[in-house]
């Protein structure tokens, strides 16, 4: 989460500084800078995670080298997912928190014109990304740890896929769709990654 | 971890409180052989000065009796265990940490933006007597910097005042002063914040009702945190009372002053907890010269201590002290006895030359706790609740700084476990809530909010 934030914080800085240098008039513009910043910020993230991964190398190393039996008592596996769930949920969390709380008061959405289900989706859309963030934690530390360059590009272009789609608001079916097959396919990819397989998914479901 | 806080019963005194981190971490006892090492305590002290009254006295538990005494043989092979041990107690200390923190800095949050009380000025303490409405930017600058030396020099003397009291052994008059100011703390501002939770929300009680509850409420706190009590609930209200102190000082702080005193605090924290003179660190040497708890409830503690220690008569003079808690943590002690009135906590180990120790009943067990000083608690909650005080609203600001505030104690409880002695809390802390506050202030939210407005994700 601290990881995320920090991100966060030196995209915001670059597009303010960009925003200050530039004219406030030039509706264009603006919006360029805006798609800019966008774009920057999510390979900040992604490349706060990669440095993330390599802080909690150290931590397994020295974690495995102080316990009796040679191994950690967390894994790599576990240390991804929770990595993803902390950036999820800090991305989660900035995104709907401000929206959530100017629900509990009084007004009316939409009433400018603008969508009327723009809770509604925001909801889901904070929530597909919660989601994704978890999957890609897993899938990016898995790539970094067995070397595998081209998931590491698969789970960044994937965030770029979903953050652009985004720009099709308030045209929603452009946003959330793709964003939820990207989500059931990085779902089905982390699962099989971390060990799963149909085998497992059907004694489970059949409680064997 | 030495939490100090002197409280007057009047606004015009000053109250000192002086607030560390000390974490009694002890190897464990293999056995009874000889060779048992004296349990390191190592304590994390940070400085908080309040001027207000309303502190409470606080029991602070010198965990730090470094008595090698044992057979130096054994250190070496015991040092292994203890860091791997260390490392893997050190999570659950952070954990058993983030809790209180967590509740204490949710209750001032909470009650900064539902209650207007809090956020309305009206007027100031006496500590800070330089107004901040003034026209220029340098005139303000200079005066909150102004402000910010007043109230840190009143915190210094203080704490030395105190420091003075210590060494020349006025205990009666240190645990006067320390009750006075918790029963201001537990009965005056609970009333009062009572009273404006219920304006804000339009609750209607009587008199009889008020009193009842107050006094119950002040009652109960004033045993659980001067004599005995479950160890939960002695921790609510150490966290309760924090909460109230530091609503206190969001409210009667003037905004500049604020930030520039809680800059000020925690330099200040870094110079008294490590530089060889500074006072709280010779309050802790003292402290353990003496084999004597600091002071009486300053000190949240996060776990409980059972010793159970015997005098040898050829060991050092230290006198077995125990301390029960209700609440235990697991049943591993083997005898407790009834506590002092003092609630001295002694972790010795005494060597065993020559023979062995026969009952399960001498052996000592400690069960490993991390403490913090109230005051860090306080400042915390002052630092979060300023962030979500601020007039845009946003709660962004108040989130980023809350994981800052986390992640640097974090940083601190893991330098704790690696120096193994008192440091200060705050340093850490509040320097990364202080840069996330200012830059999600005017940074991230202009940011944040175009992208709200273009239902734009990242």
């Amino acid at each position: 989460a601290f990881f995320w934030l920090v991100s966060l914080l030196l995209s915001s800085l670059i597009w303010f500084i960009a925003v200050k240098a530039s004219d406030p008039h030039d509706e264009p513009l603006q919006k360029g800078l805006l798609i800019f910043g966008v774009m920057f910020s999510v390979l900040l993230q992604e490349a706060f995670r990669f440095l993330y991964y390599k802080l909690l190398r150290k931590a397994i190393e020295g974690l495995v080298a102080l316990s009796e039996d040679g191994c950690s008592p967390i894994s790599i596996q576990q240390m991804a997912y929770v990595a993803g769930v902390g950036f999820g949920l800090m991305s989660g969390a900035f995104s709907m928190i401000n929206l959530l709380a100017d629900a509990l008061g009084p007004g009316t959405v939409g009433i400018h014109g603008d969508s009327q289900l723009y809770f509604l989706t925001s909801a889901f859309m904070t929530m597909v990304l919660i989601f994704l963030h978890t999957f890609w934690g897993i899938l990016f530390f898995h790539g970094c740890e067995n070397r595998r360059w081209w998931e590491i590009a698969a789970v960044v272009v994937m965030h770029l896929a979903v953050s652009g789609s985004t720009f099709c608001n308030p045209l929603y079916v452009g946003s959330l769709v793709p964003s939820y097959l990207l989500m059931a396919a990085a779902a089905v990819w982390a699962y099989l990654l971390s060990g799963g397989s149909a085998q497992n998914l059907r004694r489970f479901l059949l409680c064997k | 971890m030495i939490t100090f806080m002197n409280n007057s019963d009047s606004e015009d005194e000053t109250c000192n409180e002086r607030t560390s981190l000390m974490s009694a971490e002890s190897p464990p006892v293999p056995s009874y052989q000889d060779g048992l090492q004296a349990s390191e305590a190592g304590e994390v002290q940070t400085h908080r000065k309040r001027q207000t009254g309303g502190s409470c006295s606080s029991n602070n538990v010198a965990d730090g009796d470094m008595s090698d005494l044992g057979v130096r043989v054994r250190e070496n092979a015991l040092e292994n265990e203890e860091e791997e041990l260390t490392l893997k107690y050190g999570a659950k200390h952070v954990i058993m940490l983030f809790v209180p923190v967590t509740l204490c800095m949710i209750v001032v949050v909470a009650t900064i933006k539902s209650v207007r009380f809090y956020t309305e000025k009206n007027g100031q303490l006496i500590y800070t007597p330089f107004s901040e409405d003034t026209p220029s930017v340098g005139q303000r600058l200079l005066n909150s910097v102004l402000n910010t030396i007043i109230m840190i020099s009143v915190i210094v003397v203080m704490t030395v005042f105190l420091v003075v009291l210590y060494k020349y052994r006025c205990y009666k008059f240190i645990h006067g002063w320390l009750i006075l100011s918790s029963l201001m703390l537990l009965f005056l501002f609970t009333y009062i914040y009572l009273g404006e939770v219920l304006k804000t929300y339009n609750v209607a009680m009587d008199y009889p009702t008020l009193i009842l509850v107050i006094w119950n409420f002040g009652a109960v706190g004033m045993i659980c945190i001067h004599w005995k009590g479950p160890l939960q609930l002695q921790q609510a209200y150490l966290i309760m009372i924090s909460a109230l102190m530091a609503l206190v000082f969001i409210k009667y702080l003037p905004e500049w002053s604020a930030w520039v005193i809680l800059g000020a605090i925690s330099i200040y924290d870094l110079m008294a907890v490590l530089c060889p003179k500074g006072p709280l660190r010779m309050l802790v040497e003292t402290a353990q010269e003496r084999n004597e708890p600091i002071f009486p409830a300053l000190i949240y503690s996060s776990a409980m201590i059972w010793t159970v220690g015997m005098a040898k008569p050829d060991t050092a003079a230290r006198g077995p002290s125990q301390q029960t808690w209700d609440a235990a943590e697991d049943g591993r002690e083997n005898h407790s006895s009834p506590s002092h009135s003092d609630s001295q906590i002694l972790e010795t180990r005494s060597p065993v030359p020559s023979h062995p120790i026969t009952s399960l009943e001498e052996l000592e067990e400690e069960e490993r706790g991390v403490k913090l000083g109230l005051g860090d608690f306080i400042f915390y909650s002052v630092l979060v609740g300023k962030a979500a005080a601020t007039p845009s609203g946003d709660w962004n600001t108040t989130l980023a700084c809350f994981v800052a505030i986390l992640i640097g104690l974090c940083l601190t409880l893991l330098l704790l476990a690696v120096f193994k002695k008192a440091l200060p809390a705050l340093p850490i802390s509040i320097t990364f809530g202080l840069i996330f506050y200012f830059s999600t202030d005017n940074l991230v939210r202009p940011f944040m909010d175009t992208l709200a407005s273009h239902q734009l994700y990242i």
